[in-house]
């Protein structure tokens, strides 16, 4: 744009033959950008975005796939009592594991931040094991430490004289099993995330802190958590959309059981889905998920962008 | 007032050294709080070890404490080296996270640098696509890939899951190199323009090289994804030639209510040795790749 500005102010002829080569220059150049991405734009075009609204097709069909019933599959499964179950363990689950994930991240964070950073290398290594191994093997190990009649957790338990605890046979405490593997699981990426931004936090602000005399809570309130702001919403809005999603913890260690009380979105959609072969129902379950993680997306987003261009301006 | 002054720099001296000594205090404070979430951390680790050294006969005869081993034992790696199936899994993991990641990385080197550098009309709403697509989780789109997949003829096929991971990891690897991109100094490209070189050729001989840093995260990233996937592989493969590790482990060694635990904890070690070790050799470029996404963005 600037160059073919400057150029018409120069000859006629020779700007003409200018602009035109710049002009196919530029095509040219916009032609190889688009070139390089079509890649890109396929793949998301066929296996996200085609999917998705064939997802919405589907889930207005019958079990059969052959007649169209509209909603019929969203109000019935609103009706049904496990569908109900899902939708509060779903959010049970995703809200208690990401605010213990966020507290326990943060805490280790700033205990990492206080030791010398020599140091910070072998501690941060060991921390983030239960992330580095794939969930789905290190959910079997937890599957096998909860085992009812070989519970490594029992055997501990009973050396202190309590009694056995059937850990994935009662509802609820098969819950607190699900949510316990997940924020064992999350927490280190929440502790790396949180360094991360901690260590970015210039140290004149804090030296001006201290002069003004504030304290150890007023440097944590008033300059460490606000500049950690947009760190700590986008991670806890990704953290929030897997553990939202999960499948892996809860398929292996329950299967949703006891009475589906540990069903979540992912897992009910696949028993309902794959298992029992009523796609229509399966999809139309994985989709409720979309409005809640949308509007969660939307509102950290918008939150970040404002924030940055306060930054900016 | 000679009083007055030693009694001040008593005072400072006193309370330099209680500062001195909170700092210390501080200090250890957190190496022992440290050091409880690490134990915590690595409890199941070390018990997914404890009992991989265990024989069946030891682990369904339970004496003593199940965190110790009485008589360590290599039998189940052994078992497992040498069983077909397991090599079946290993070899099919290994294909088709080596596609993945190179398919992946391809795509997204190619897209980062069109979109960070080159734009064209509706550059600037595609990287945000892009992000974007990254917030969708697989398991809200994994019955419609389910029919599509059918379509296509795949169900049941082991290539399906190439074609379907690359989604996984697109978008999150685009997303790091356009931050790696975008930090290398526009002067570099301009002068290379200058001396007549094509955008091919600035994209291998100057950005290729220059961002190797964070090729390499990315690569990481896209190598985790394949090799840990669980949902795609367990709803569209069912048959043990197809399967992949995660899957395969489950399917095989658990016989309806025969759990072999022995061996499934040395197959779980078997097939978390990749990861670690790429973890253990690549730890900074690793965090480098998690927190790209998010300081960056």
């Amino acid at each position: 744009m600037a160059e073919s500005s400057s150029i018409s102010v120069g000859s006629a002829a020779a700007g003409a033959t200018r602009t035109s080569s710049m002009k196919r220059f530029a095509q040219r150049r916009s032609t190889t950008a688009f070139l390089l991405c079509l890649p890109l734009i396929l793949l998301v075009a066929v296996f996200v975005i085609y999917p998705a609204f064939y997802a919405i097709y589907l889930s207005m069909l019958n079990k059969k796939m052959t007649a169209f019933v509209g909603l019929g599959n969203f109000a019935f499964l609103l009706k049904r009592h496990t569908f109900q179950l899902v939708i509060f363990q779903s959010c049970l689950f995703a809200i208690t594991a990401v605010v213990m994930k966020a507290l326990l991240g943060f805490i280790l964070a700033h205990l990492m931040h206080n030791i010398p950073s020599g140091n910070q290398k072998i501690w941060r290594g060991l921390l983030l094991v239960p992330w580095v191994i794939p969930l789905a093997l290190s959910t079997l190990t937890w599957w096998w430490m909860f085992d009812p009649s070989y519970s490594a957790f029992n055997w501990v338990l009973n050396q202190f004289g309590l009694a056995n605890v059937p850990w994935l046979g009662v509802g609820w405490i098969a819950r607190l099993c699900t949510i316990t593997v997940n924020i064992w699981f999350g927490t280190p990426f929440f502790m790396i995330m949180y360094l991360a931004a901690l260590k970015s936090v210039p140290e004149q602000l804090y030296e001006a802190a201290s002069i003004d005399g504030a304290t150890a809570r007023q440097k944590l309130v008033h300059v460490t958590l606000p500049m950690m702001r947009n760190i700590i919403s986008i991670t806890i809005l990704f953290s929030l959309i897997t553990t939202f999603a999960d499948f892996d913890i809860v398929r292996i260690l329950t299967s949703g059981g006891p009475q589906d009380m540990t069903h979540v979105f992912a897992t009910y959609a696949f028993q309902v889905g794959i298992q029992s072969g009523d796609i229509p129902l399966g999809a139309s379950d994985s989709l409720f998920m979309f409005p809640i993680l949308a509007c969660a997306a939307f509102f950290v987003l918008r939150g970040v962008t404002q924030r940055t261009k306060e930054i900016a301006a | 007032m000679s009083t007055t002054t030693l009694d001040a720099r008593a005072s400072a001296k006193r309370r330099k050294t209680s500062l001195h000594s909170q700092r210390l205090w501080a200090l250890w404070g957190s190496y022992a709080a440290l050091a409880v979430f690490v134990v915590i951390f690595l409890v199941p680790p070390f018990y997914t070890v404890v009992t991989s050294l265990k024989s069946s006969a030891e682990i369904s005869a339970q004496v003593g404490s199940p965190w110790m081993v009485n008589h360590p034992t290599l039998d189940n790696f052994w078992y497992l080296i040498t069983y077909p199936n397991f090599q079946t899994y290993y070899l099919n993991s290994a294909m088709i996270t080596a596609v993945t990641v190179v398919v992946s990385m391809t795509i997204s080197v190619m897209a980062a640098f069109s979109l960070s550098r080159m734009g064209f009309w509706g550059s600037q709403t595609l990287s945000t696509g892009v992000f974007l697509t990254y917030l969708v989780p697989p398991s809200l789109l994994f019955i419609p890939l389910f029919q599509i997949v059918g379509m296509m003829g795949l169900i049941n096929n082991l290539w399906c899951l190439a074609l379907l991971y690359p989604t996984l990891a697109v978008p999150f690897c685009t997303w790091i190199m356009i931050g790696y991109f975008s930090s290398i100094p526009r002067e570099l490209d301009e002068a290379a323009l200058i001396d007549g070189a094509s955008y091919i050729q600035i994209l291998l001989k100057i950005f290729i090289p220059v961002a190797m840093p964070g090729i390499i995260a990315a690569t990481i990233f896209a190598f985790t994804v394949a090799w840990g996937a669980f949902l795609y592989p367990l709803a569209y493969l069912y048959t043990s030639s197809q399967m992949v590790l995660t899957v395969g482990i489950i399917s095989d060694l658990i016989r309806g209510d025969v759990f072999q635990w022995g061996k499934i904890m040395a197959a779980c070690l078997l097939a978390s040795l990749p990861p670690i070790v790429i973890y253990a050799f690549l730890m900074d470029y690793y965090v480098a790749g998690l927190t790209a996404g998010a300081t960056k963005g």
